[in-house]
């Protein structure tokens, strides 16, 4: 890949970061960090693909140690994710009481 | 598979996980965003399976299936099994330090995931490529220790008090010093030996990094280190040639940096002061102790005749109260109050618990009715009209110390101000100082009653005595 199209990336990049996240109230403040933590889990992709070139015993080793890590983090990232956000869902039985409220 | 149709599917979860941050953003479509994030992530890697990336130096990859493709998968399913179940069965309290975990772990794999490529590449590595390798490994190794750190103080496997050694300042001056100077030795010098030195300098440097770092700051430090892995990817990405992981890695780099501001700003905290706290922290004295003061501490029938005659009623839960699992029996005691014509409100501080956001999430967990959850900022002008303060639990986001006192460690954040209620009540197990380890005043104030014992057993027996009257 050239550098100009990587530069190009890496800054669109970043300002799409910036943007989709600048507006969110404190309540969701962990679940975001907690998915963008699981979506940093791709490194997954790129243990895989160092486990493929591996040469060397070490290499492999270390690669196949990069993938448990990665898989932890990715999948355990969104399930936990997952598990945070089910408790915001509306829950039926509590919507009646709530409709008579004004705040919110 | 050929290349173009893998380009297309890596750009693919690239967008997935824009609308996975998009989502995530808004309580109404945050579910969603999460599972589409997850999607992007299981379509990428299977796709890895069906193509193979060429190694360095080749145009072509070998035919599939992978090298190595039993082991692969092996180191898959066992990542599963610790994963999928430790996210699945972890309490709701104890949240905040696995995502630390995960979050190291990220950082860890990405570090060895340069290391490997480092390796493998020998001799052949472009300048480019190594100082990428070098950045990775140097932040990917920060990321990883100081998030184990940052799981230690949450989980109190050590204390969450600033940890601050004489001339620690300078330690780690001397450690970042020689974690740039070694990176200097690996780019010029290449080899094996320069680049394992410097990844325990960094793991050395993570530590450090964060031991100075108070309890209440944590939650700041994770996020950046989650911003910190993120980049890591992204540069892990460009010795590996892949956009998927420049894209992936960028945007979590970057909308991570701003979270944390977020945080910050919520907390009331300079990003700056939490960061280099070590270079200004002062080893704290320890407060005035020795002298016992004394504090008025009531029974349950006290607290229970003290609301029956209160027209409003502000909750404060805090961490001890999600310890003593008590979300329930307090839903219980708002329910029986509200039942008696008495106005409640749950005052939640934006740091509730142990990460923005927490408390939401634990109250949640109890049903409790959203629209009785107030931020701060409502629930603030309403204190002086408030007859009852409840504080469950709670201490340091309750602390007048955090307006009066200049140099104390909670110093300019935003507080519940219970001070301005008519009467208030604290429900605590011992007089122990919160998670930021700063004596209470609040707690010897005369318009202050304790009721001491776990939370959820006190407000058991508060809601029977109010039944009762």
């Amino acid at each position: 890949m050239d550098a100009i199209a990587i530069i190009s990336i890496f800054t669109l990049a970043v300002f799409v970061g910036f943007e989709v996240v600048s507006k969110v109230s404190s309540t969701l403040h962990t679940p975001l960090m907690s998915g963008a933590n699981a979506i940093h889990g791709v490194i997954l992709v790129g243990a895989i693909i160092v486990a493929d070139h591996s040469e060397t015993n070490l290499e492999l080793g270390l690669s196949l140690a990069a993938i448990v890590l990665a898989t932890i983090n990715m999948v355990g990232g969104f399930v936990v994710t997952d598990r945070m956000l089910e408790m915001f869902k509306p829950k039926k039985d509590s919507q009646g009481t709530s409709q008579k409220g004004d705040s919110k | 598979m050929n290349s173009t149709l893998y380009s297309l599917i890596g750009l693919a979860a690239g967008v997935a996980f824009i609308l996975a941050l998009k989502g995530l953003s808004h309580p109404k479509t945050a579910r969603r965003g999460n599972l589409i994030g997850a999607f992007g992530a299981t379509v990428a890697t299977l796709s890895v399976f069906l193509y193979v990336t060429p190694s360095h130096g080749e145009d072509i990859g070998h035919s599939l299936p992978l090298h190595n493709l039993g082991w692969i998968l092996g180191a898959i399913v066992v990542g599963l099994i610790i994963g999928v179940p430790a996210a699945r069965k972890v309490e709701m309290t104890q949240m905040p330090q696995l995502v630390a975990l995960f979050n190291g772990v990220g950082g860890g794999a990405a570090a060895l995931v340069a290391i490997v490529e480092y390796l493998n590449l020998g001799d052949t590595a472009t300048t480019a490529e190594v100082i990428f390798t070098v950045f990775t490994v140097v932040v990917g190794c920060v990321s990883f220790s100081g998030s184990i750190i940052t799981f230690m103080k949450l989980q109190e496997l050590m204390t969450t008090r600033p940890v601050v050694f004489p001339g620690g300042r300078f330690v780690i001056a001397g450690t970042l010093a020689a974690v740039l100077g070694v990176s200097v030795w690996v780019v010029t010098a290449l080899g094996t030996t320069p680049l394992l030195v410097l990844a325990v300098l960094s793991l050395l440097f993570g530590i450090l990094f964060v031991l100075p770092v108070g309890g209440a700051d944590v939650p700041i430090v994770i996020s950046l280190l989650n911003a910190f892995t993120g980049l890591t990817v992204a540069a892990s990405g460009y010795v590996l040639s892949s956009t998927l992981l420049i894209i992936a890695g960028t945007l979590v780099g970057a909308s991570g940096t701003i979270l944390t501001r977020l945080m910050a700003e919520a907390m009331g905290r300079s990003l700056f002061g939490t960061l280099f706290g070590a270079f200004t922290a002062k080893p704290q004295a320890v407060s005035e102790s020795g002298e016992e003061r004394p504090v008025r501490s009531g029974s349950p029938d006290d607290v229970a005749i003290l609301l029956n005659y209160a027209r409003r009623v502000v909750i404060v839960p805090g961490f001890g109260l999600a310890v003593a699992q008590a979300q329930h029996t307090v839903r219980e005691l708002a329910d029986l109050m509200l039942s008696k014509g008495i106005d409640v409100a749950y005052g939640i501080h934006p740091v509730a618990g142990r990460m923005p956001g927490h408390m939401n999430v634990l109250l949640a967990e109890a049903n409790v009715p959203y629209d009785q959850l107030a931020e701060m900022d409502e629930v603030n002008p309403t204190f002086g009209q408030t007859d009852v303060a409840i504080v469950i639990g709670a201490n340091d986001v309750v602390n007048p110390a955090a307006q009066t006192t200049p140099g104390c460690p909670i110093y300019g954040m935003p507080i519940l101000e219970v001070n301005h209620a008519s009467n208030i009540i604290f429900l605590k197990r011992s007089m122990r100082p919160g998670f930021a380890g700063i004596e209470n005043e609040l707690l010897y104030d005369p318009k202050t009653m304790l009721l001491f014992g776990d939370a959820k057993a006190s407000l058991t027996k508060v809601v029977s005595a109010l039944k009762a009257l």
